[in-house]
């Protein structure tokens, strides 16, 4: 036992805490993706702050990161978030959230963040169903999936959370699946280094609920390899049909424009103009 | 102190709203969020001018929700933060109201009440939110409120409002109404250095992952974010530290009890009121708010017409003040409450008053509408 190597990412956890995720859950993956990026930028950890909701998006900073996290009400992080930032613009502020509590509960602090193009990251884990409560149907559940509360299959029609941020107006966005854990530490890092709203959409396994819809049930390694099959890189996928891409996640950095009016930098110059008059 | 005794205080004639939003400025606010809705719109309209002369922030929020979650957000960062609104975005906030308490947050929220259940009727003065801030956000918790009954008062009290959300690390509601809201009065500013503003006691340097930042009867420390301190910050039932417990009932036990104990028991420090004609009263009229200085005037009235009345007056509706009515209730023969609604705080009344004293309701002829004299009046005329 004397050859025992502390994982390099220990020195980020509070100490004394058991992580509680299911087993085969993506929250592993995107936790070390998060830390890796913060520790490839090296940036101190103390510089940043993570804010969170209710679901099992939540529990990836909450309580584990060692440094300030805030865990707040369902879908309403970015909201709070918002505040931290405007009182604390040197802060780098990250925000876990879910598919519900980025599009249902919280879609509208959300679209109104990327509107106002606020120096906040938003990694929203998107496993495509409500985890934590026992498996109801998402924003973000595909058409005709059998869910808990969609015993018939679901009838209405999910949402692109990249699309949606886009359509709000973030100036950077990625998406990819846990399958592509080094790309998707490559955006973490851009995302984190954006002046403006960054958003960083993490299609994730949740082999417990999500598993059961797609009969996959306890199977993460299945669940990794068909994200890996249907995972489409937006340069290829600009050159592919609607029909071509039908069942695909298209995947990589979709959005990143610069020079767009970070909103703590328009507070500033607000400051400036008011005492001048 | 003695060059300001000579120099006269400035004074202005300023709407209520505006004087709200001034008090909080001389607080020390620094951080405004609110969302658009009548009869508290102009606390907004005067800070999104104001908050970035003071180098201060104000933000539109896409609504009332985002609103509280931002200023508790802006006090986690260090800032003394407030947002205004009425009834139905005072609903809208509640769930993150039982954030900030349990999270132990100081901000204020304004209140200026209007008609209601619902949209109700806007511009009208109505005290119909009077039990919202204690029992609005689920769960068993205290609450500090104030009522104010005039501009100059929408001034004082958001100062005592920023100064009790500091010291005691918790959020503090302003209840107004319509009217207080939007009259216009004179108001006096008082000199900075006639009036101490507390600031929240900090935690100053990381104490290790068992440091004491939540439930201390006397107030513990708030880790500021962005400063190392290490934050462990959540709405669910925790320890002293920040961890979180939802399984063990002697925890939750604990931080429920610590919580309310922070309020209760510093009560003589918060509980702020106002008597009038108390020493041979027969009878005391208990008003508060807007219909205090109808009840006041009347009351003047009444003693120059040689009847034995008084009145009180908490300013502090929340925490209730228990002790004080008790007192009174041994002094005289019946309290009557004047409230305008349909006796919200009436029942609190008369269980303060454990039956020593008669107590009774007189509700207004118009809700919406102060009490006539004549109406009081006969009241007492009838009881005495």
């Amino acid at each position: 036992m004397k050859n025992i190597v502390e994982h390099p990412l220990k020195k980020y956890f509070r100490e004394e805490i058991n992580y509680t995720t299911c087993s085969g859950c993506g929250n592993g993956i995107i936790s070390q993706s998060i830390l890796r990026a913060i520790d490839q930028l090296n940036i101190s950890f103390d510089q940043f702050a993570f804010v969170s909701g209710i679901g099992c998006s939540g529990w990836i900073p909450s309580p584990y990161f060692n440094t300030d996290i805030l865990h707040v009400t369902h879908g309403r992080s970015v909201a709070f978030a918002t505040g931290l930032k405007l009182a604390a613009p040197q802060l780098k502020v990250i925000i876990c959230a879910g598919d519900g509590d980025t599009s249902a509960i919280g879609g509208n602090h959300f679209i109104h963040a990327a509107r106002r193009n606020i120096g906040l990251t938003v990694i929203c884990i998107n496993n495509q169903i409500y985890g934590m409560t026992g498996g109801q149907v998402a924003p973000t559940t595909p058409y005709f999936s059998k869910t808990i509360t969609t015993p018939y299959g679901s009838i209405e029609r999910p949402f692109d959370l990249s699309n949606l941020a886009i359509a709000a107006g973030a100036t950077f966005v990625a998406r990819w699946t846990t399958y592509q854990a080094r790309p998707l530490t490559n955006s973490i890092k851009k995302a984190i280094m954006h002046k403006g709203f960054s958003f960083v959409e993490i299609i994730s396994q949740c082999p417990v609920q999500y598993g059961k819809v797609v009969g996959m049930s306890n199977d993460p390694v299945g669940m990794l390899m068909h994200y890996k099959e249907c995972s489409v890189n937006i340069k290829k996928a600009k050159n592919m049909s609607e029909d071509e891409l039908k069942g695909k996640i298209i995947v990589g950095e979709l959005m990143e424009k610069e020079n767009v009016p970070e909103l703590t930098d328009e507070i500033k110059r607000l400051r400036m103009e008011a005492k001048r008059k | 102190m003695n060059a300001n005794k000579q120099k006269e205080h400035k004074t202005d004639f300023l709407q209520g709203n505006i004087a709200c939003a001034e008090g909080a400025i001389f607080a020390g606010c620094k951080f405004f969020a609110g969302y658009p809705i009548t009869p508290a719109s102009e606390i907004s309209h005067y800070m999104s001018r104001r908050m970035f002369e003071v180098d201060g922030t104000f933000i539109q929020t896409e609504d009332e929700i985002a609103a509280i979650a931002n200023i508790i957000g802006a006090s986690w960062g260090g800032v003394k933060s407030m947002t205004a609104s009425s009834g139905p975005g005072i609903s809208l906030m509640l769930e993150n109201i039982g954030l900030a308490v349990v999270t132990e947050t100081p901000c204020v929220i304004v209140n200026v009440q209007r008609g209601s259940p619902s949209t109700g009727s806007p511009t009208i003065a109505f005290q119909g939110d009077m039990l919202q801030p204690k029992f609005g956000s689920h769960g068993e918790y205290q609450i500090i409120a104030l009522a104010p009954s005039s501009p100059q008062e929408m001034f004082d009290f958001t100062i005592i409002a920023f100064n009790k959300a500091e010291k005691y690390r918790t959020p503090v509601f302003i209840l107004a109404d319509s009217s207080v809201g939007h009259m216009r009065e004179k108001v006096e500013f008082p000199f900075q250095d006639e009036i101490v503003l507390e600031e929240r006691k900090k935690l100053e340097t990381y104490q290790g992952i068992h440091q004491k930042i939540f439930l201390d009867e006397n107030v513990a420390p708030m880790p500021i974010f962005g400063k190392g301190l290490k934050a462990n910050i959540t709405g669910s039932t925790h320890k002293e530290d920040g961890s979180r417990n939802v399984s063990d009932p002697k925890i939750m036990d604990n931080a429920i009890k610590k919580l309310s104990n922070k309020i209760l028991k510093h009560k003589d420090d918060i509980i702020i009121i106002e008597e009038n004609y108390l020493n041979d009263a027969e009878v005391a009229i208990f008003s508060y708010g807007l219909e205090y200085r109808a009840v006041l005037e009347t009351v003047n009235l009444a003693r120059k017409k040689g009847l034995k009345v008084g009145c009180f007056r908490p300013v502090t509706i929340w925490p209730f003040p228990e002790e004080q009515i008790e007192a009174l209730s041994k002094k005289v023969k019946v309290i009557m409450v004047c409230e305008n609604n349909l006796g919200q705080i009436y029942p609190f009344v008369k269980a303060a008053a454990q039956g020593n004293a008669k107590v009774i309701f007189l509700p207004p002829q118009i809700l919406g509408t102060l009490y006539n004299q004549e109406e009081i009046l006969n009241k007492i005329k009838e009881v005495i």
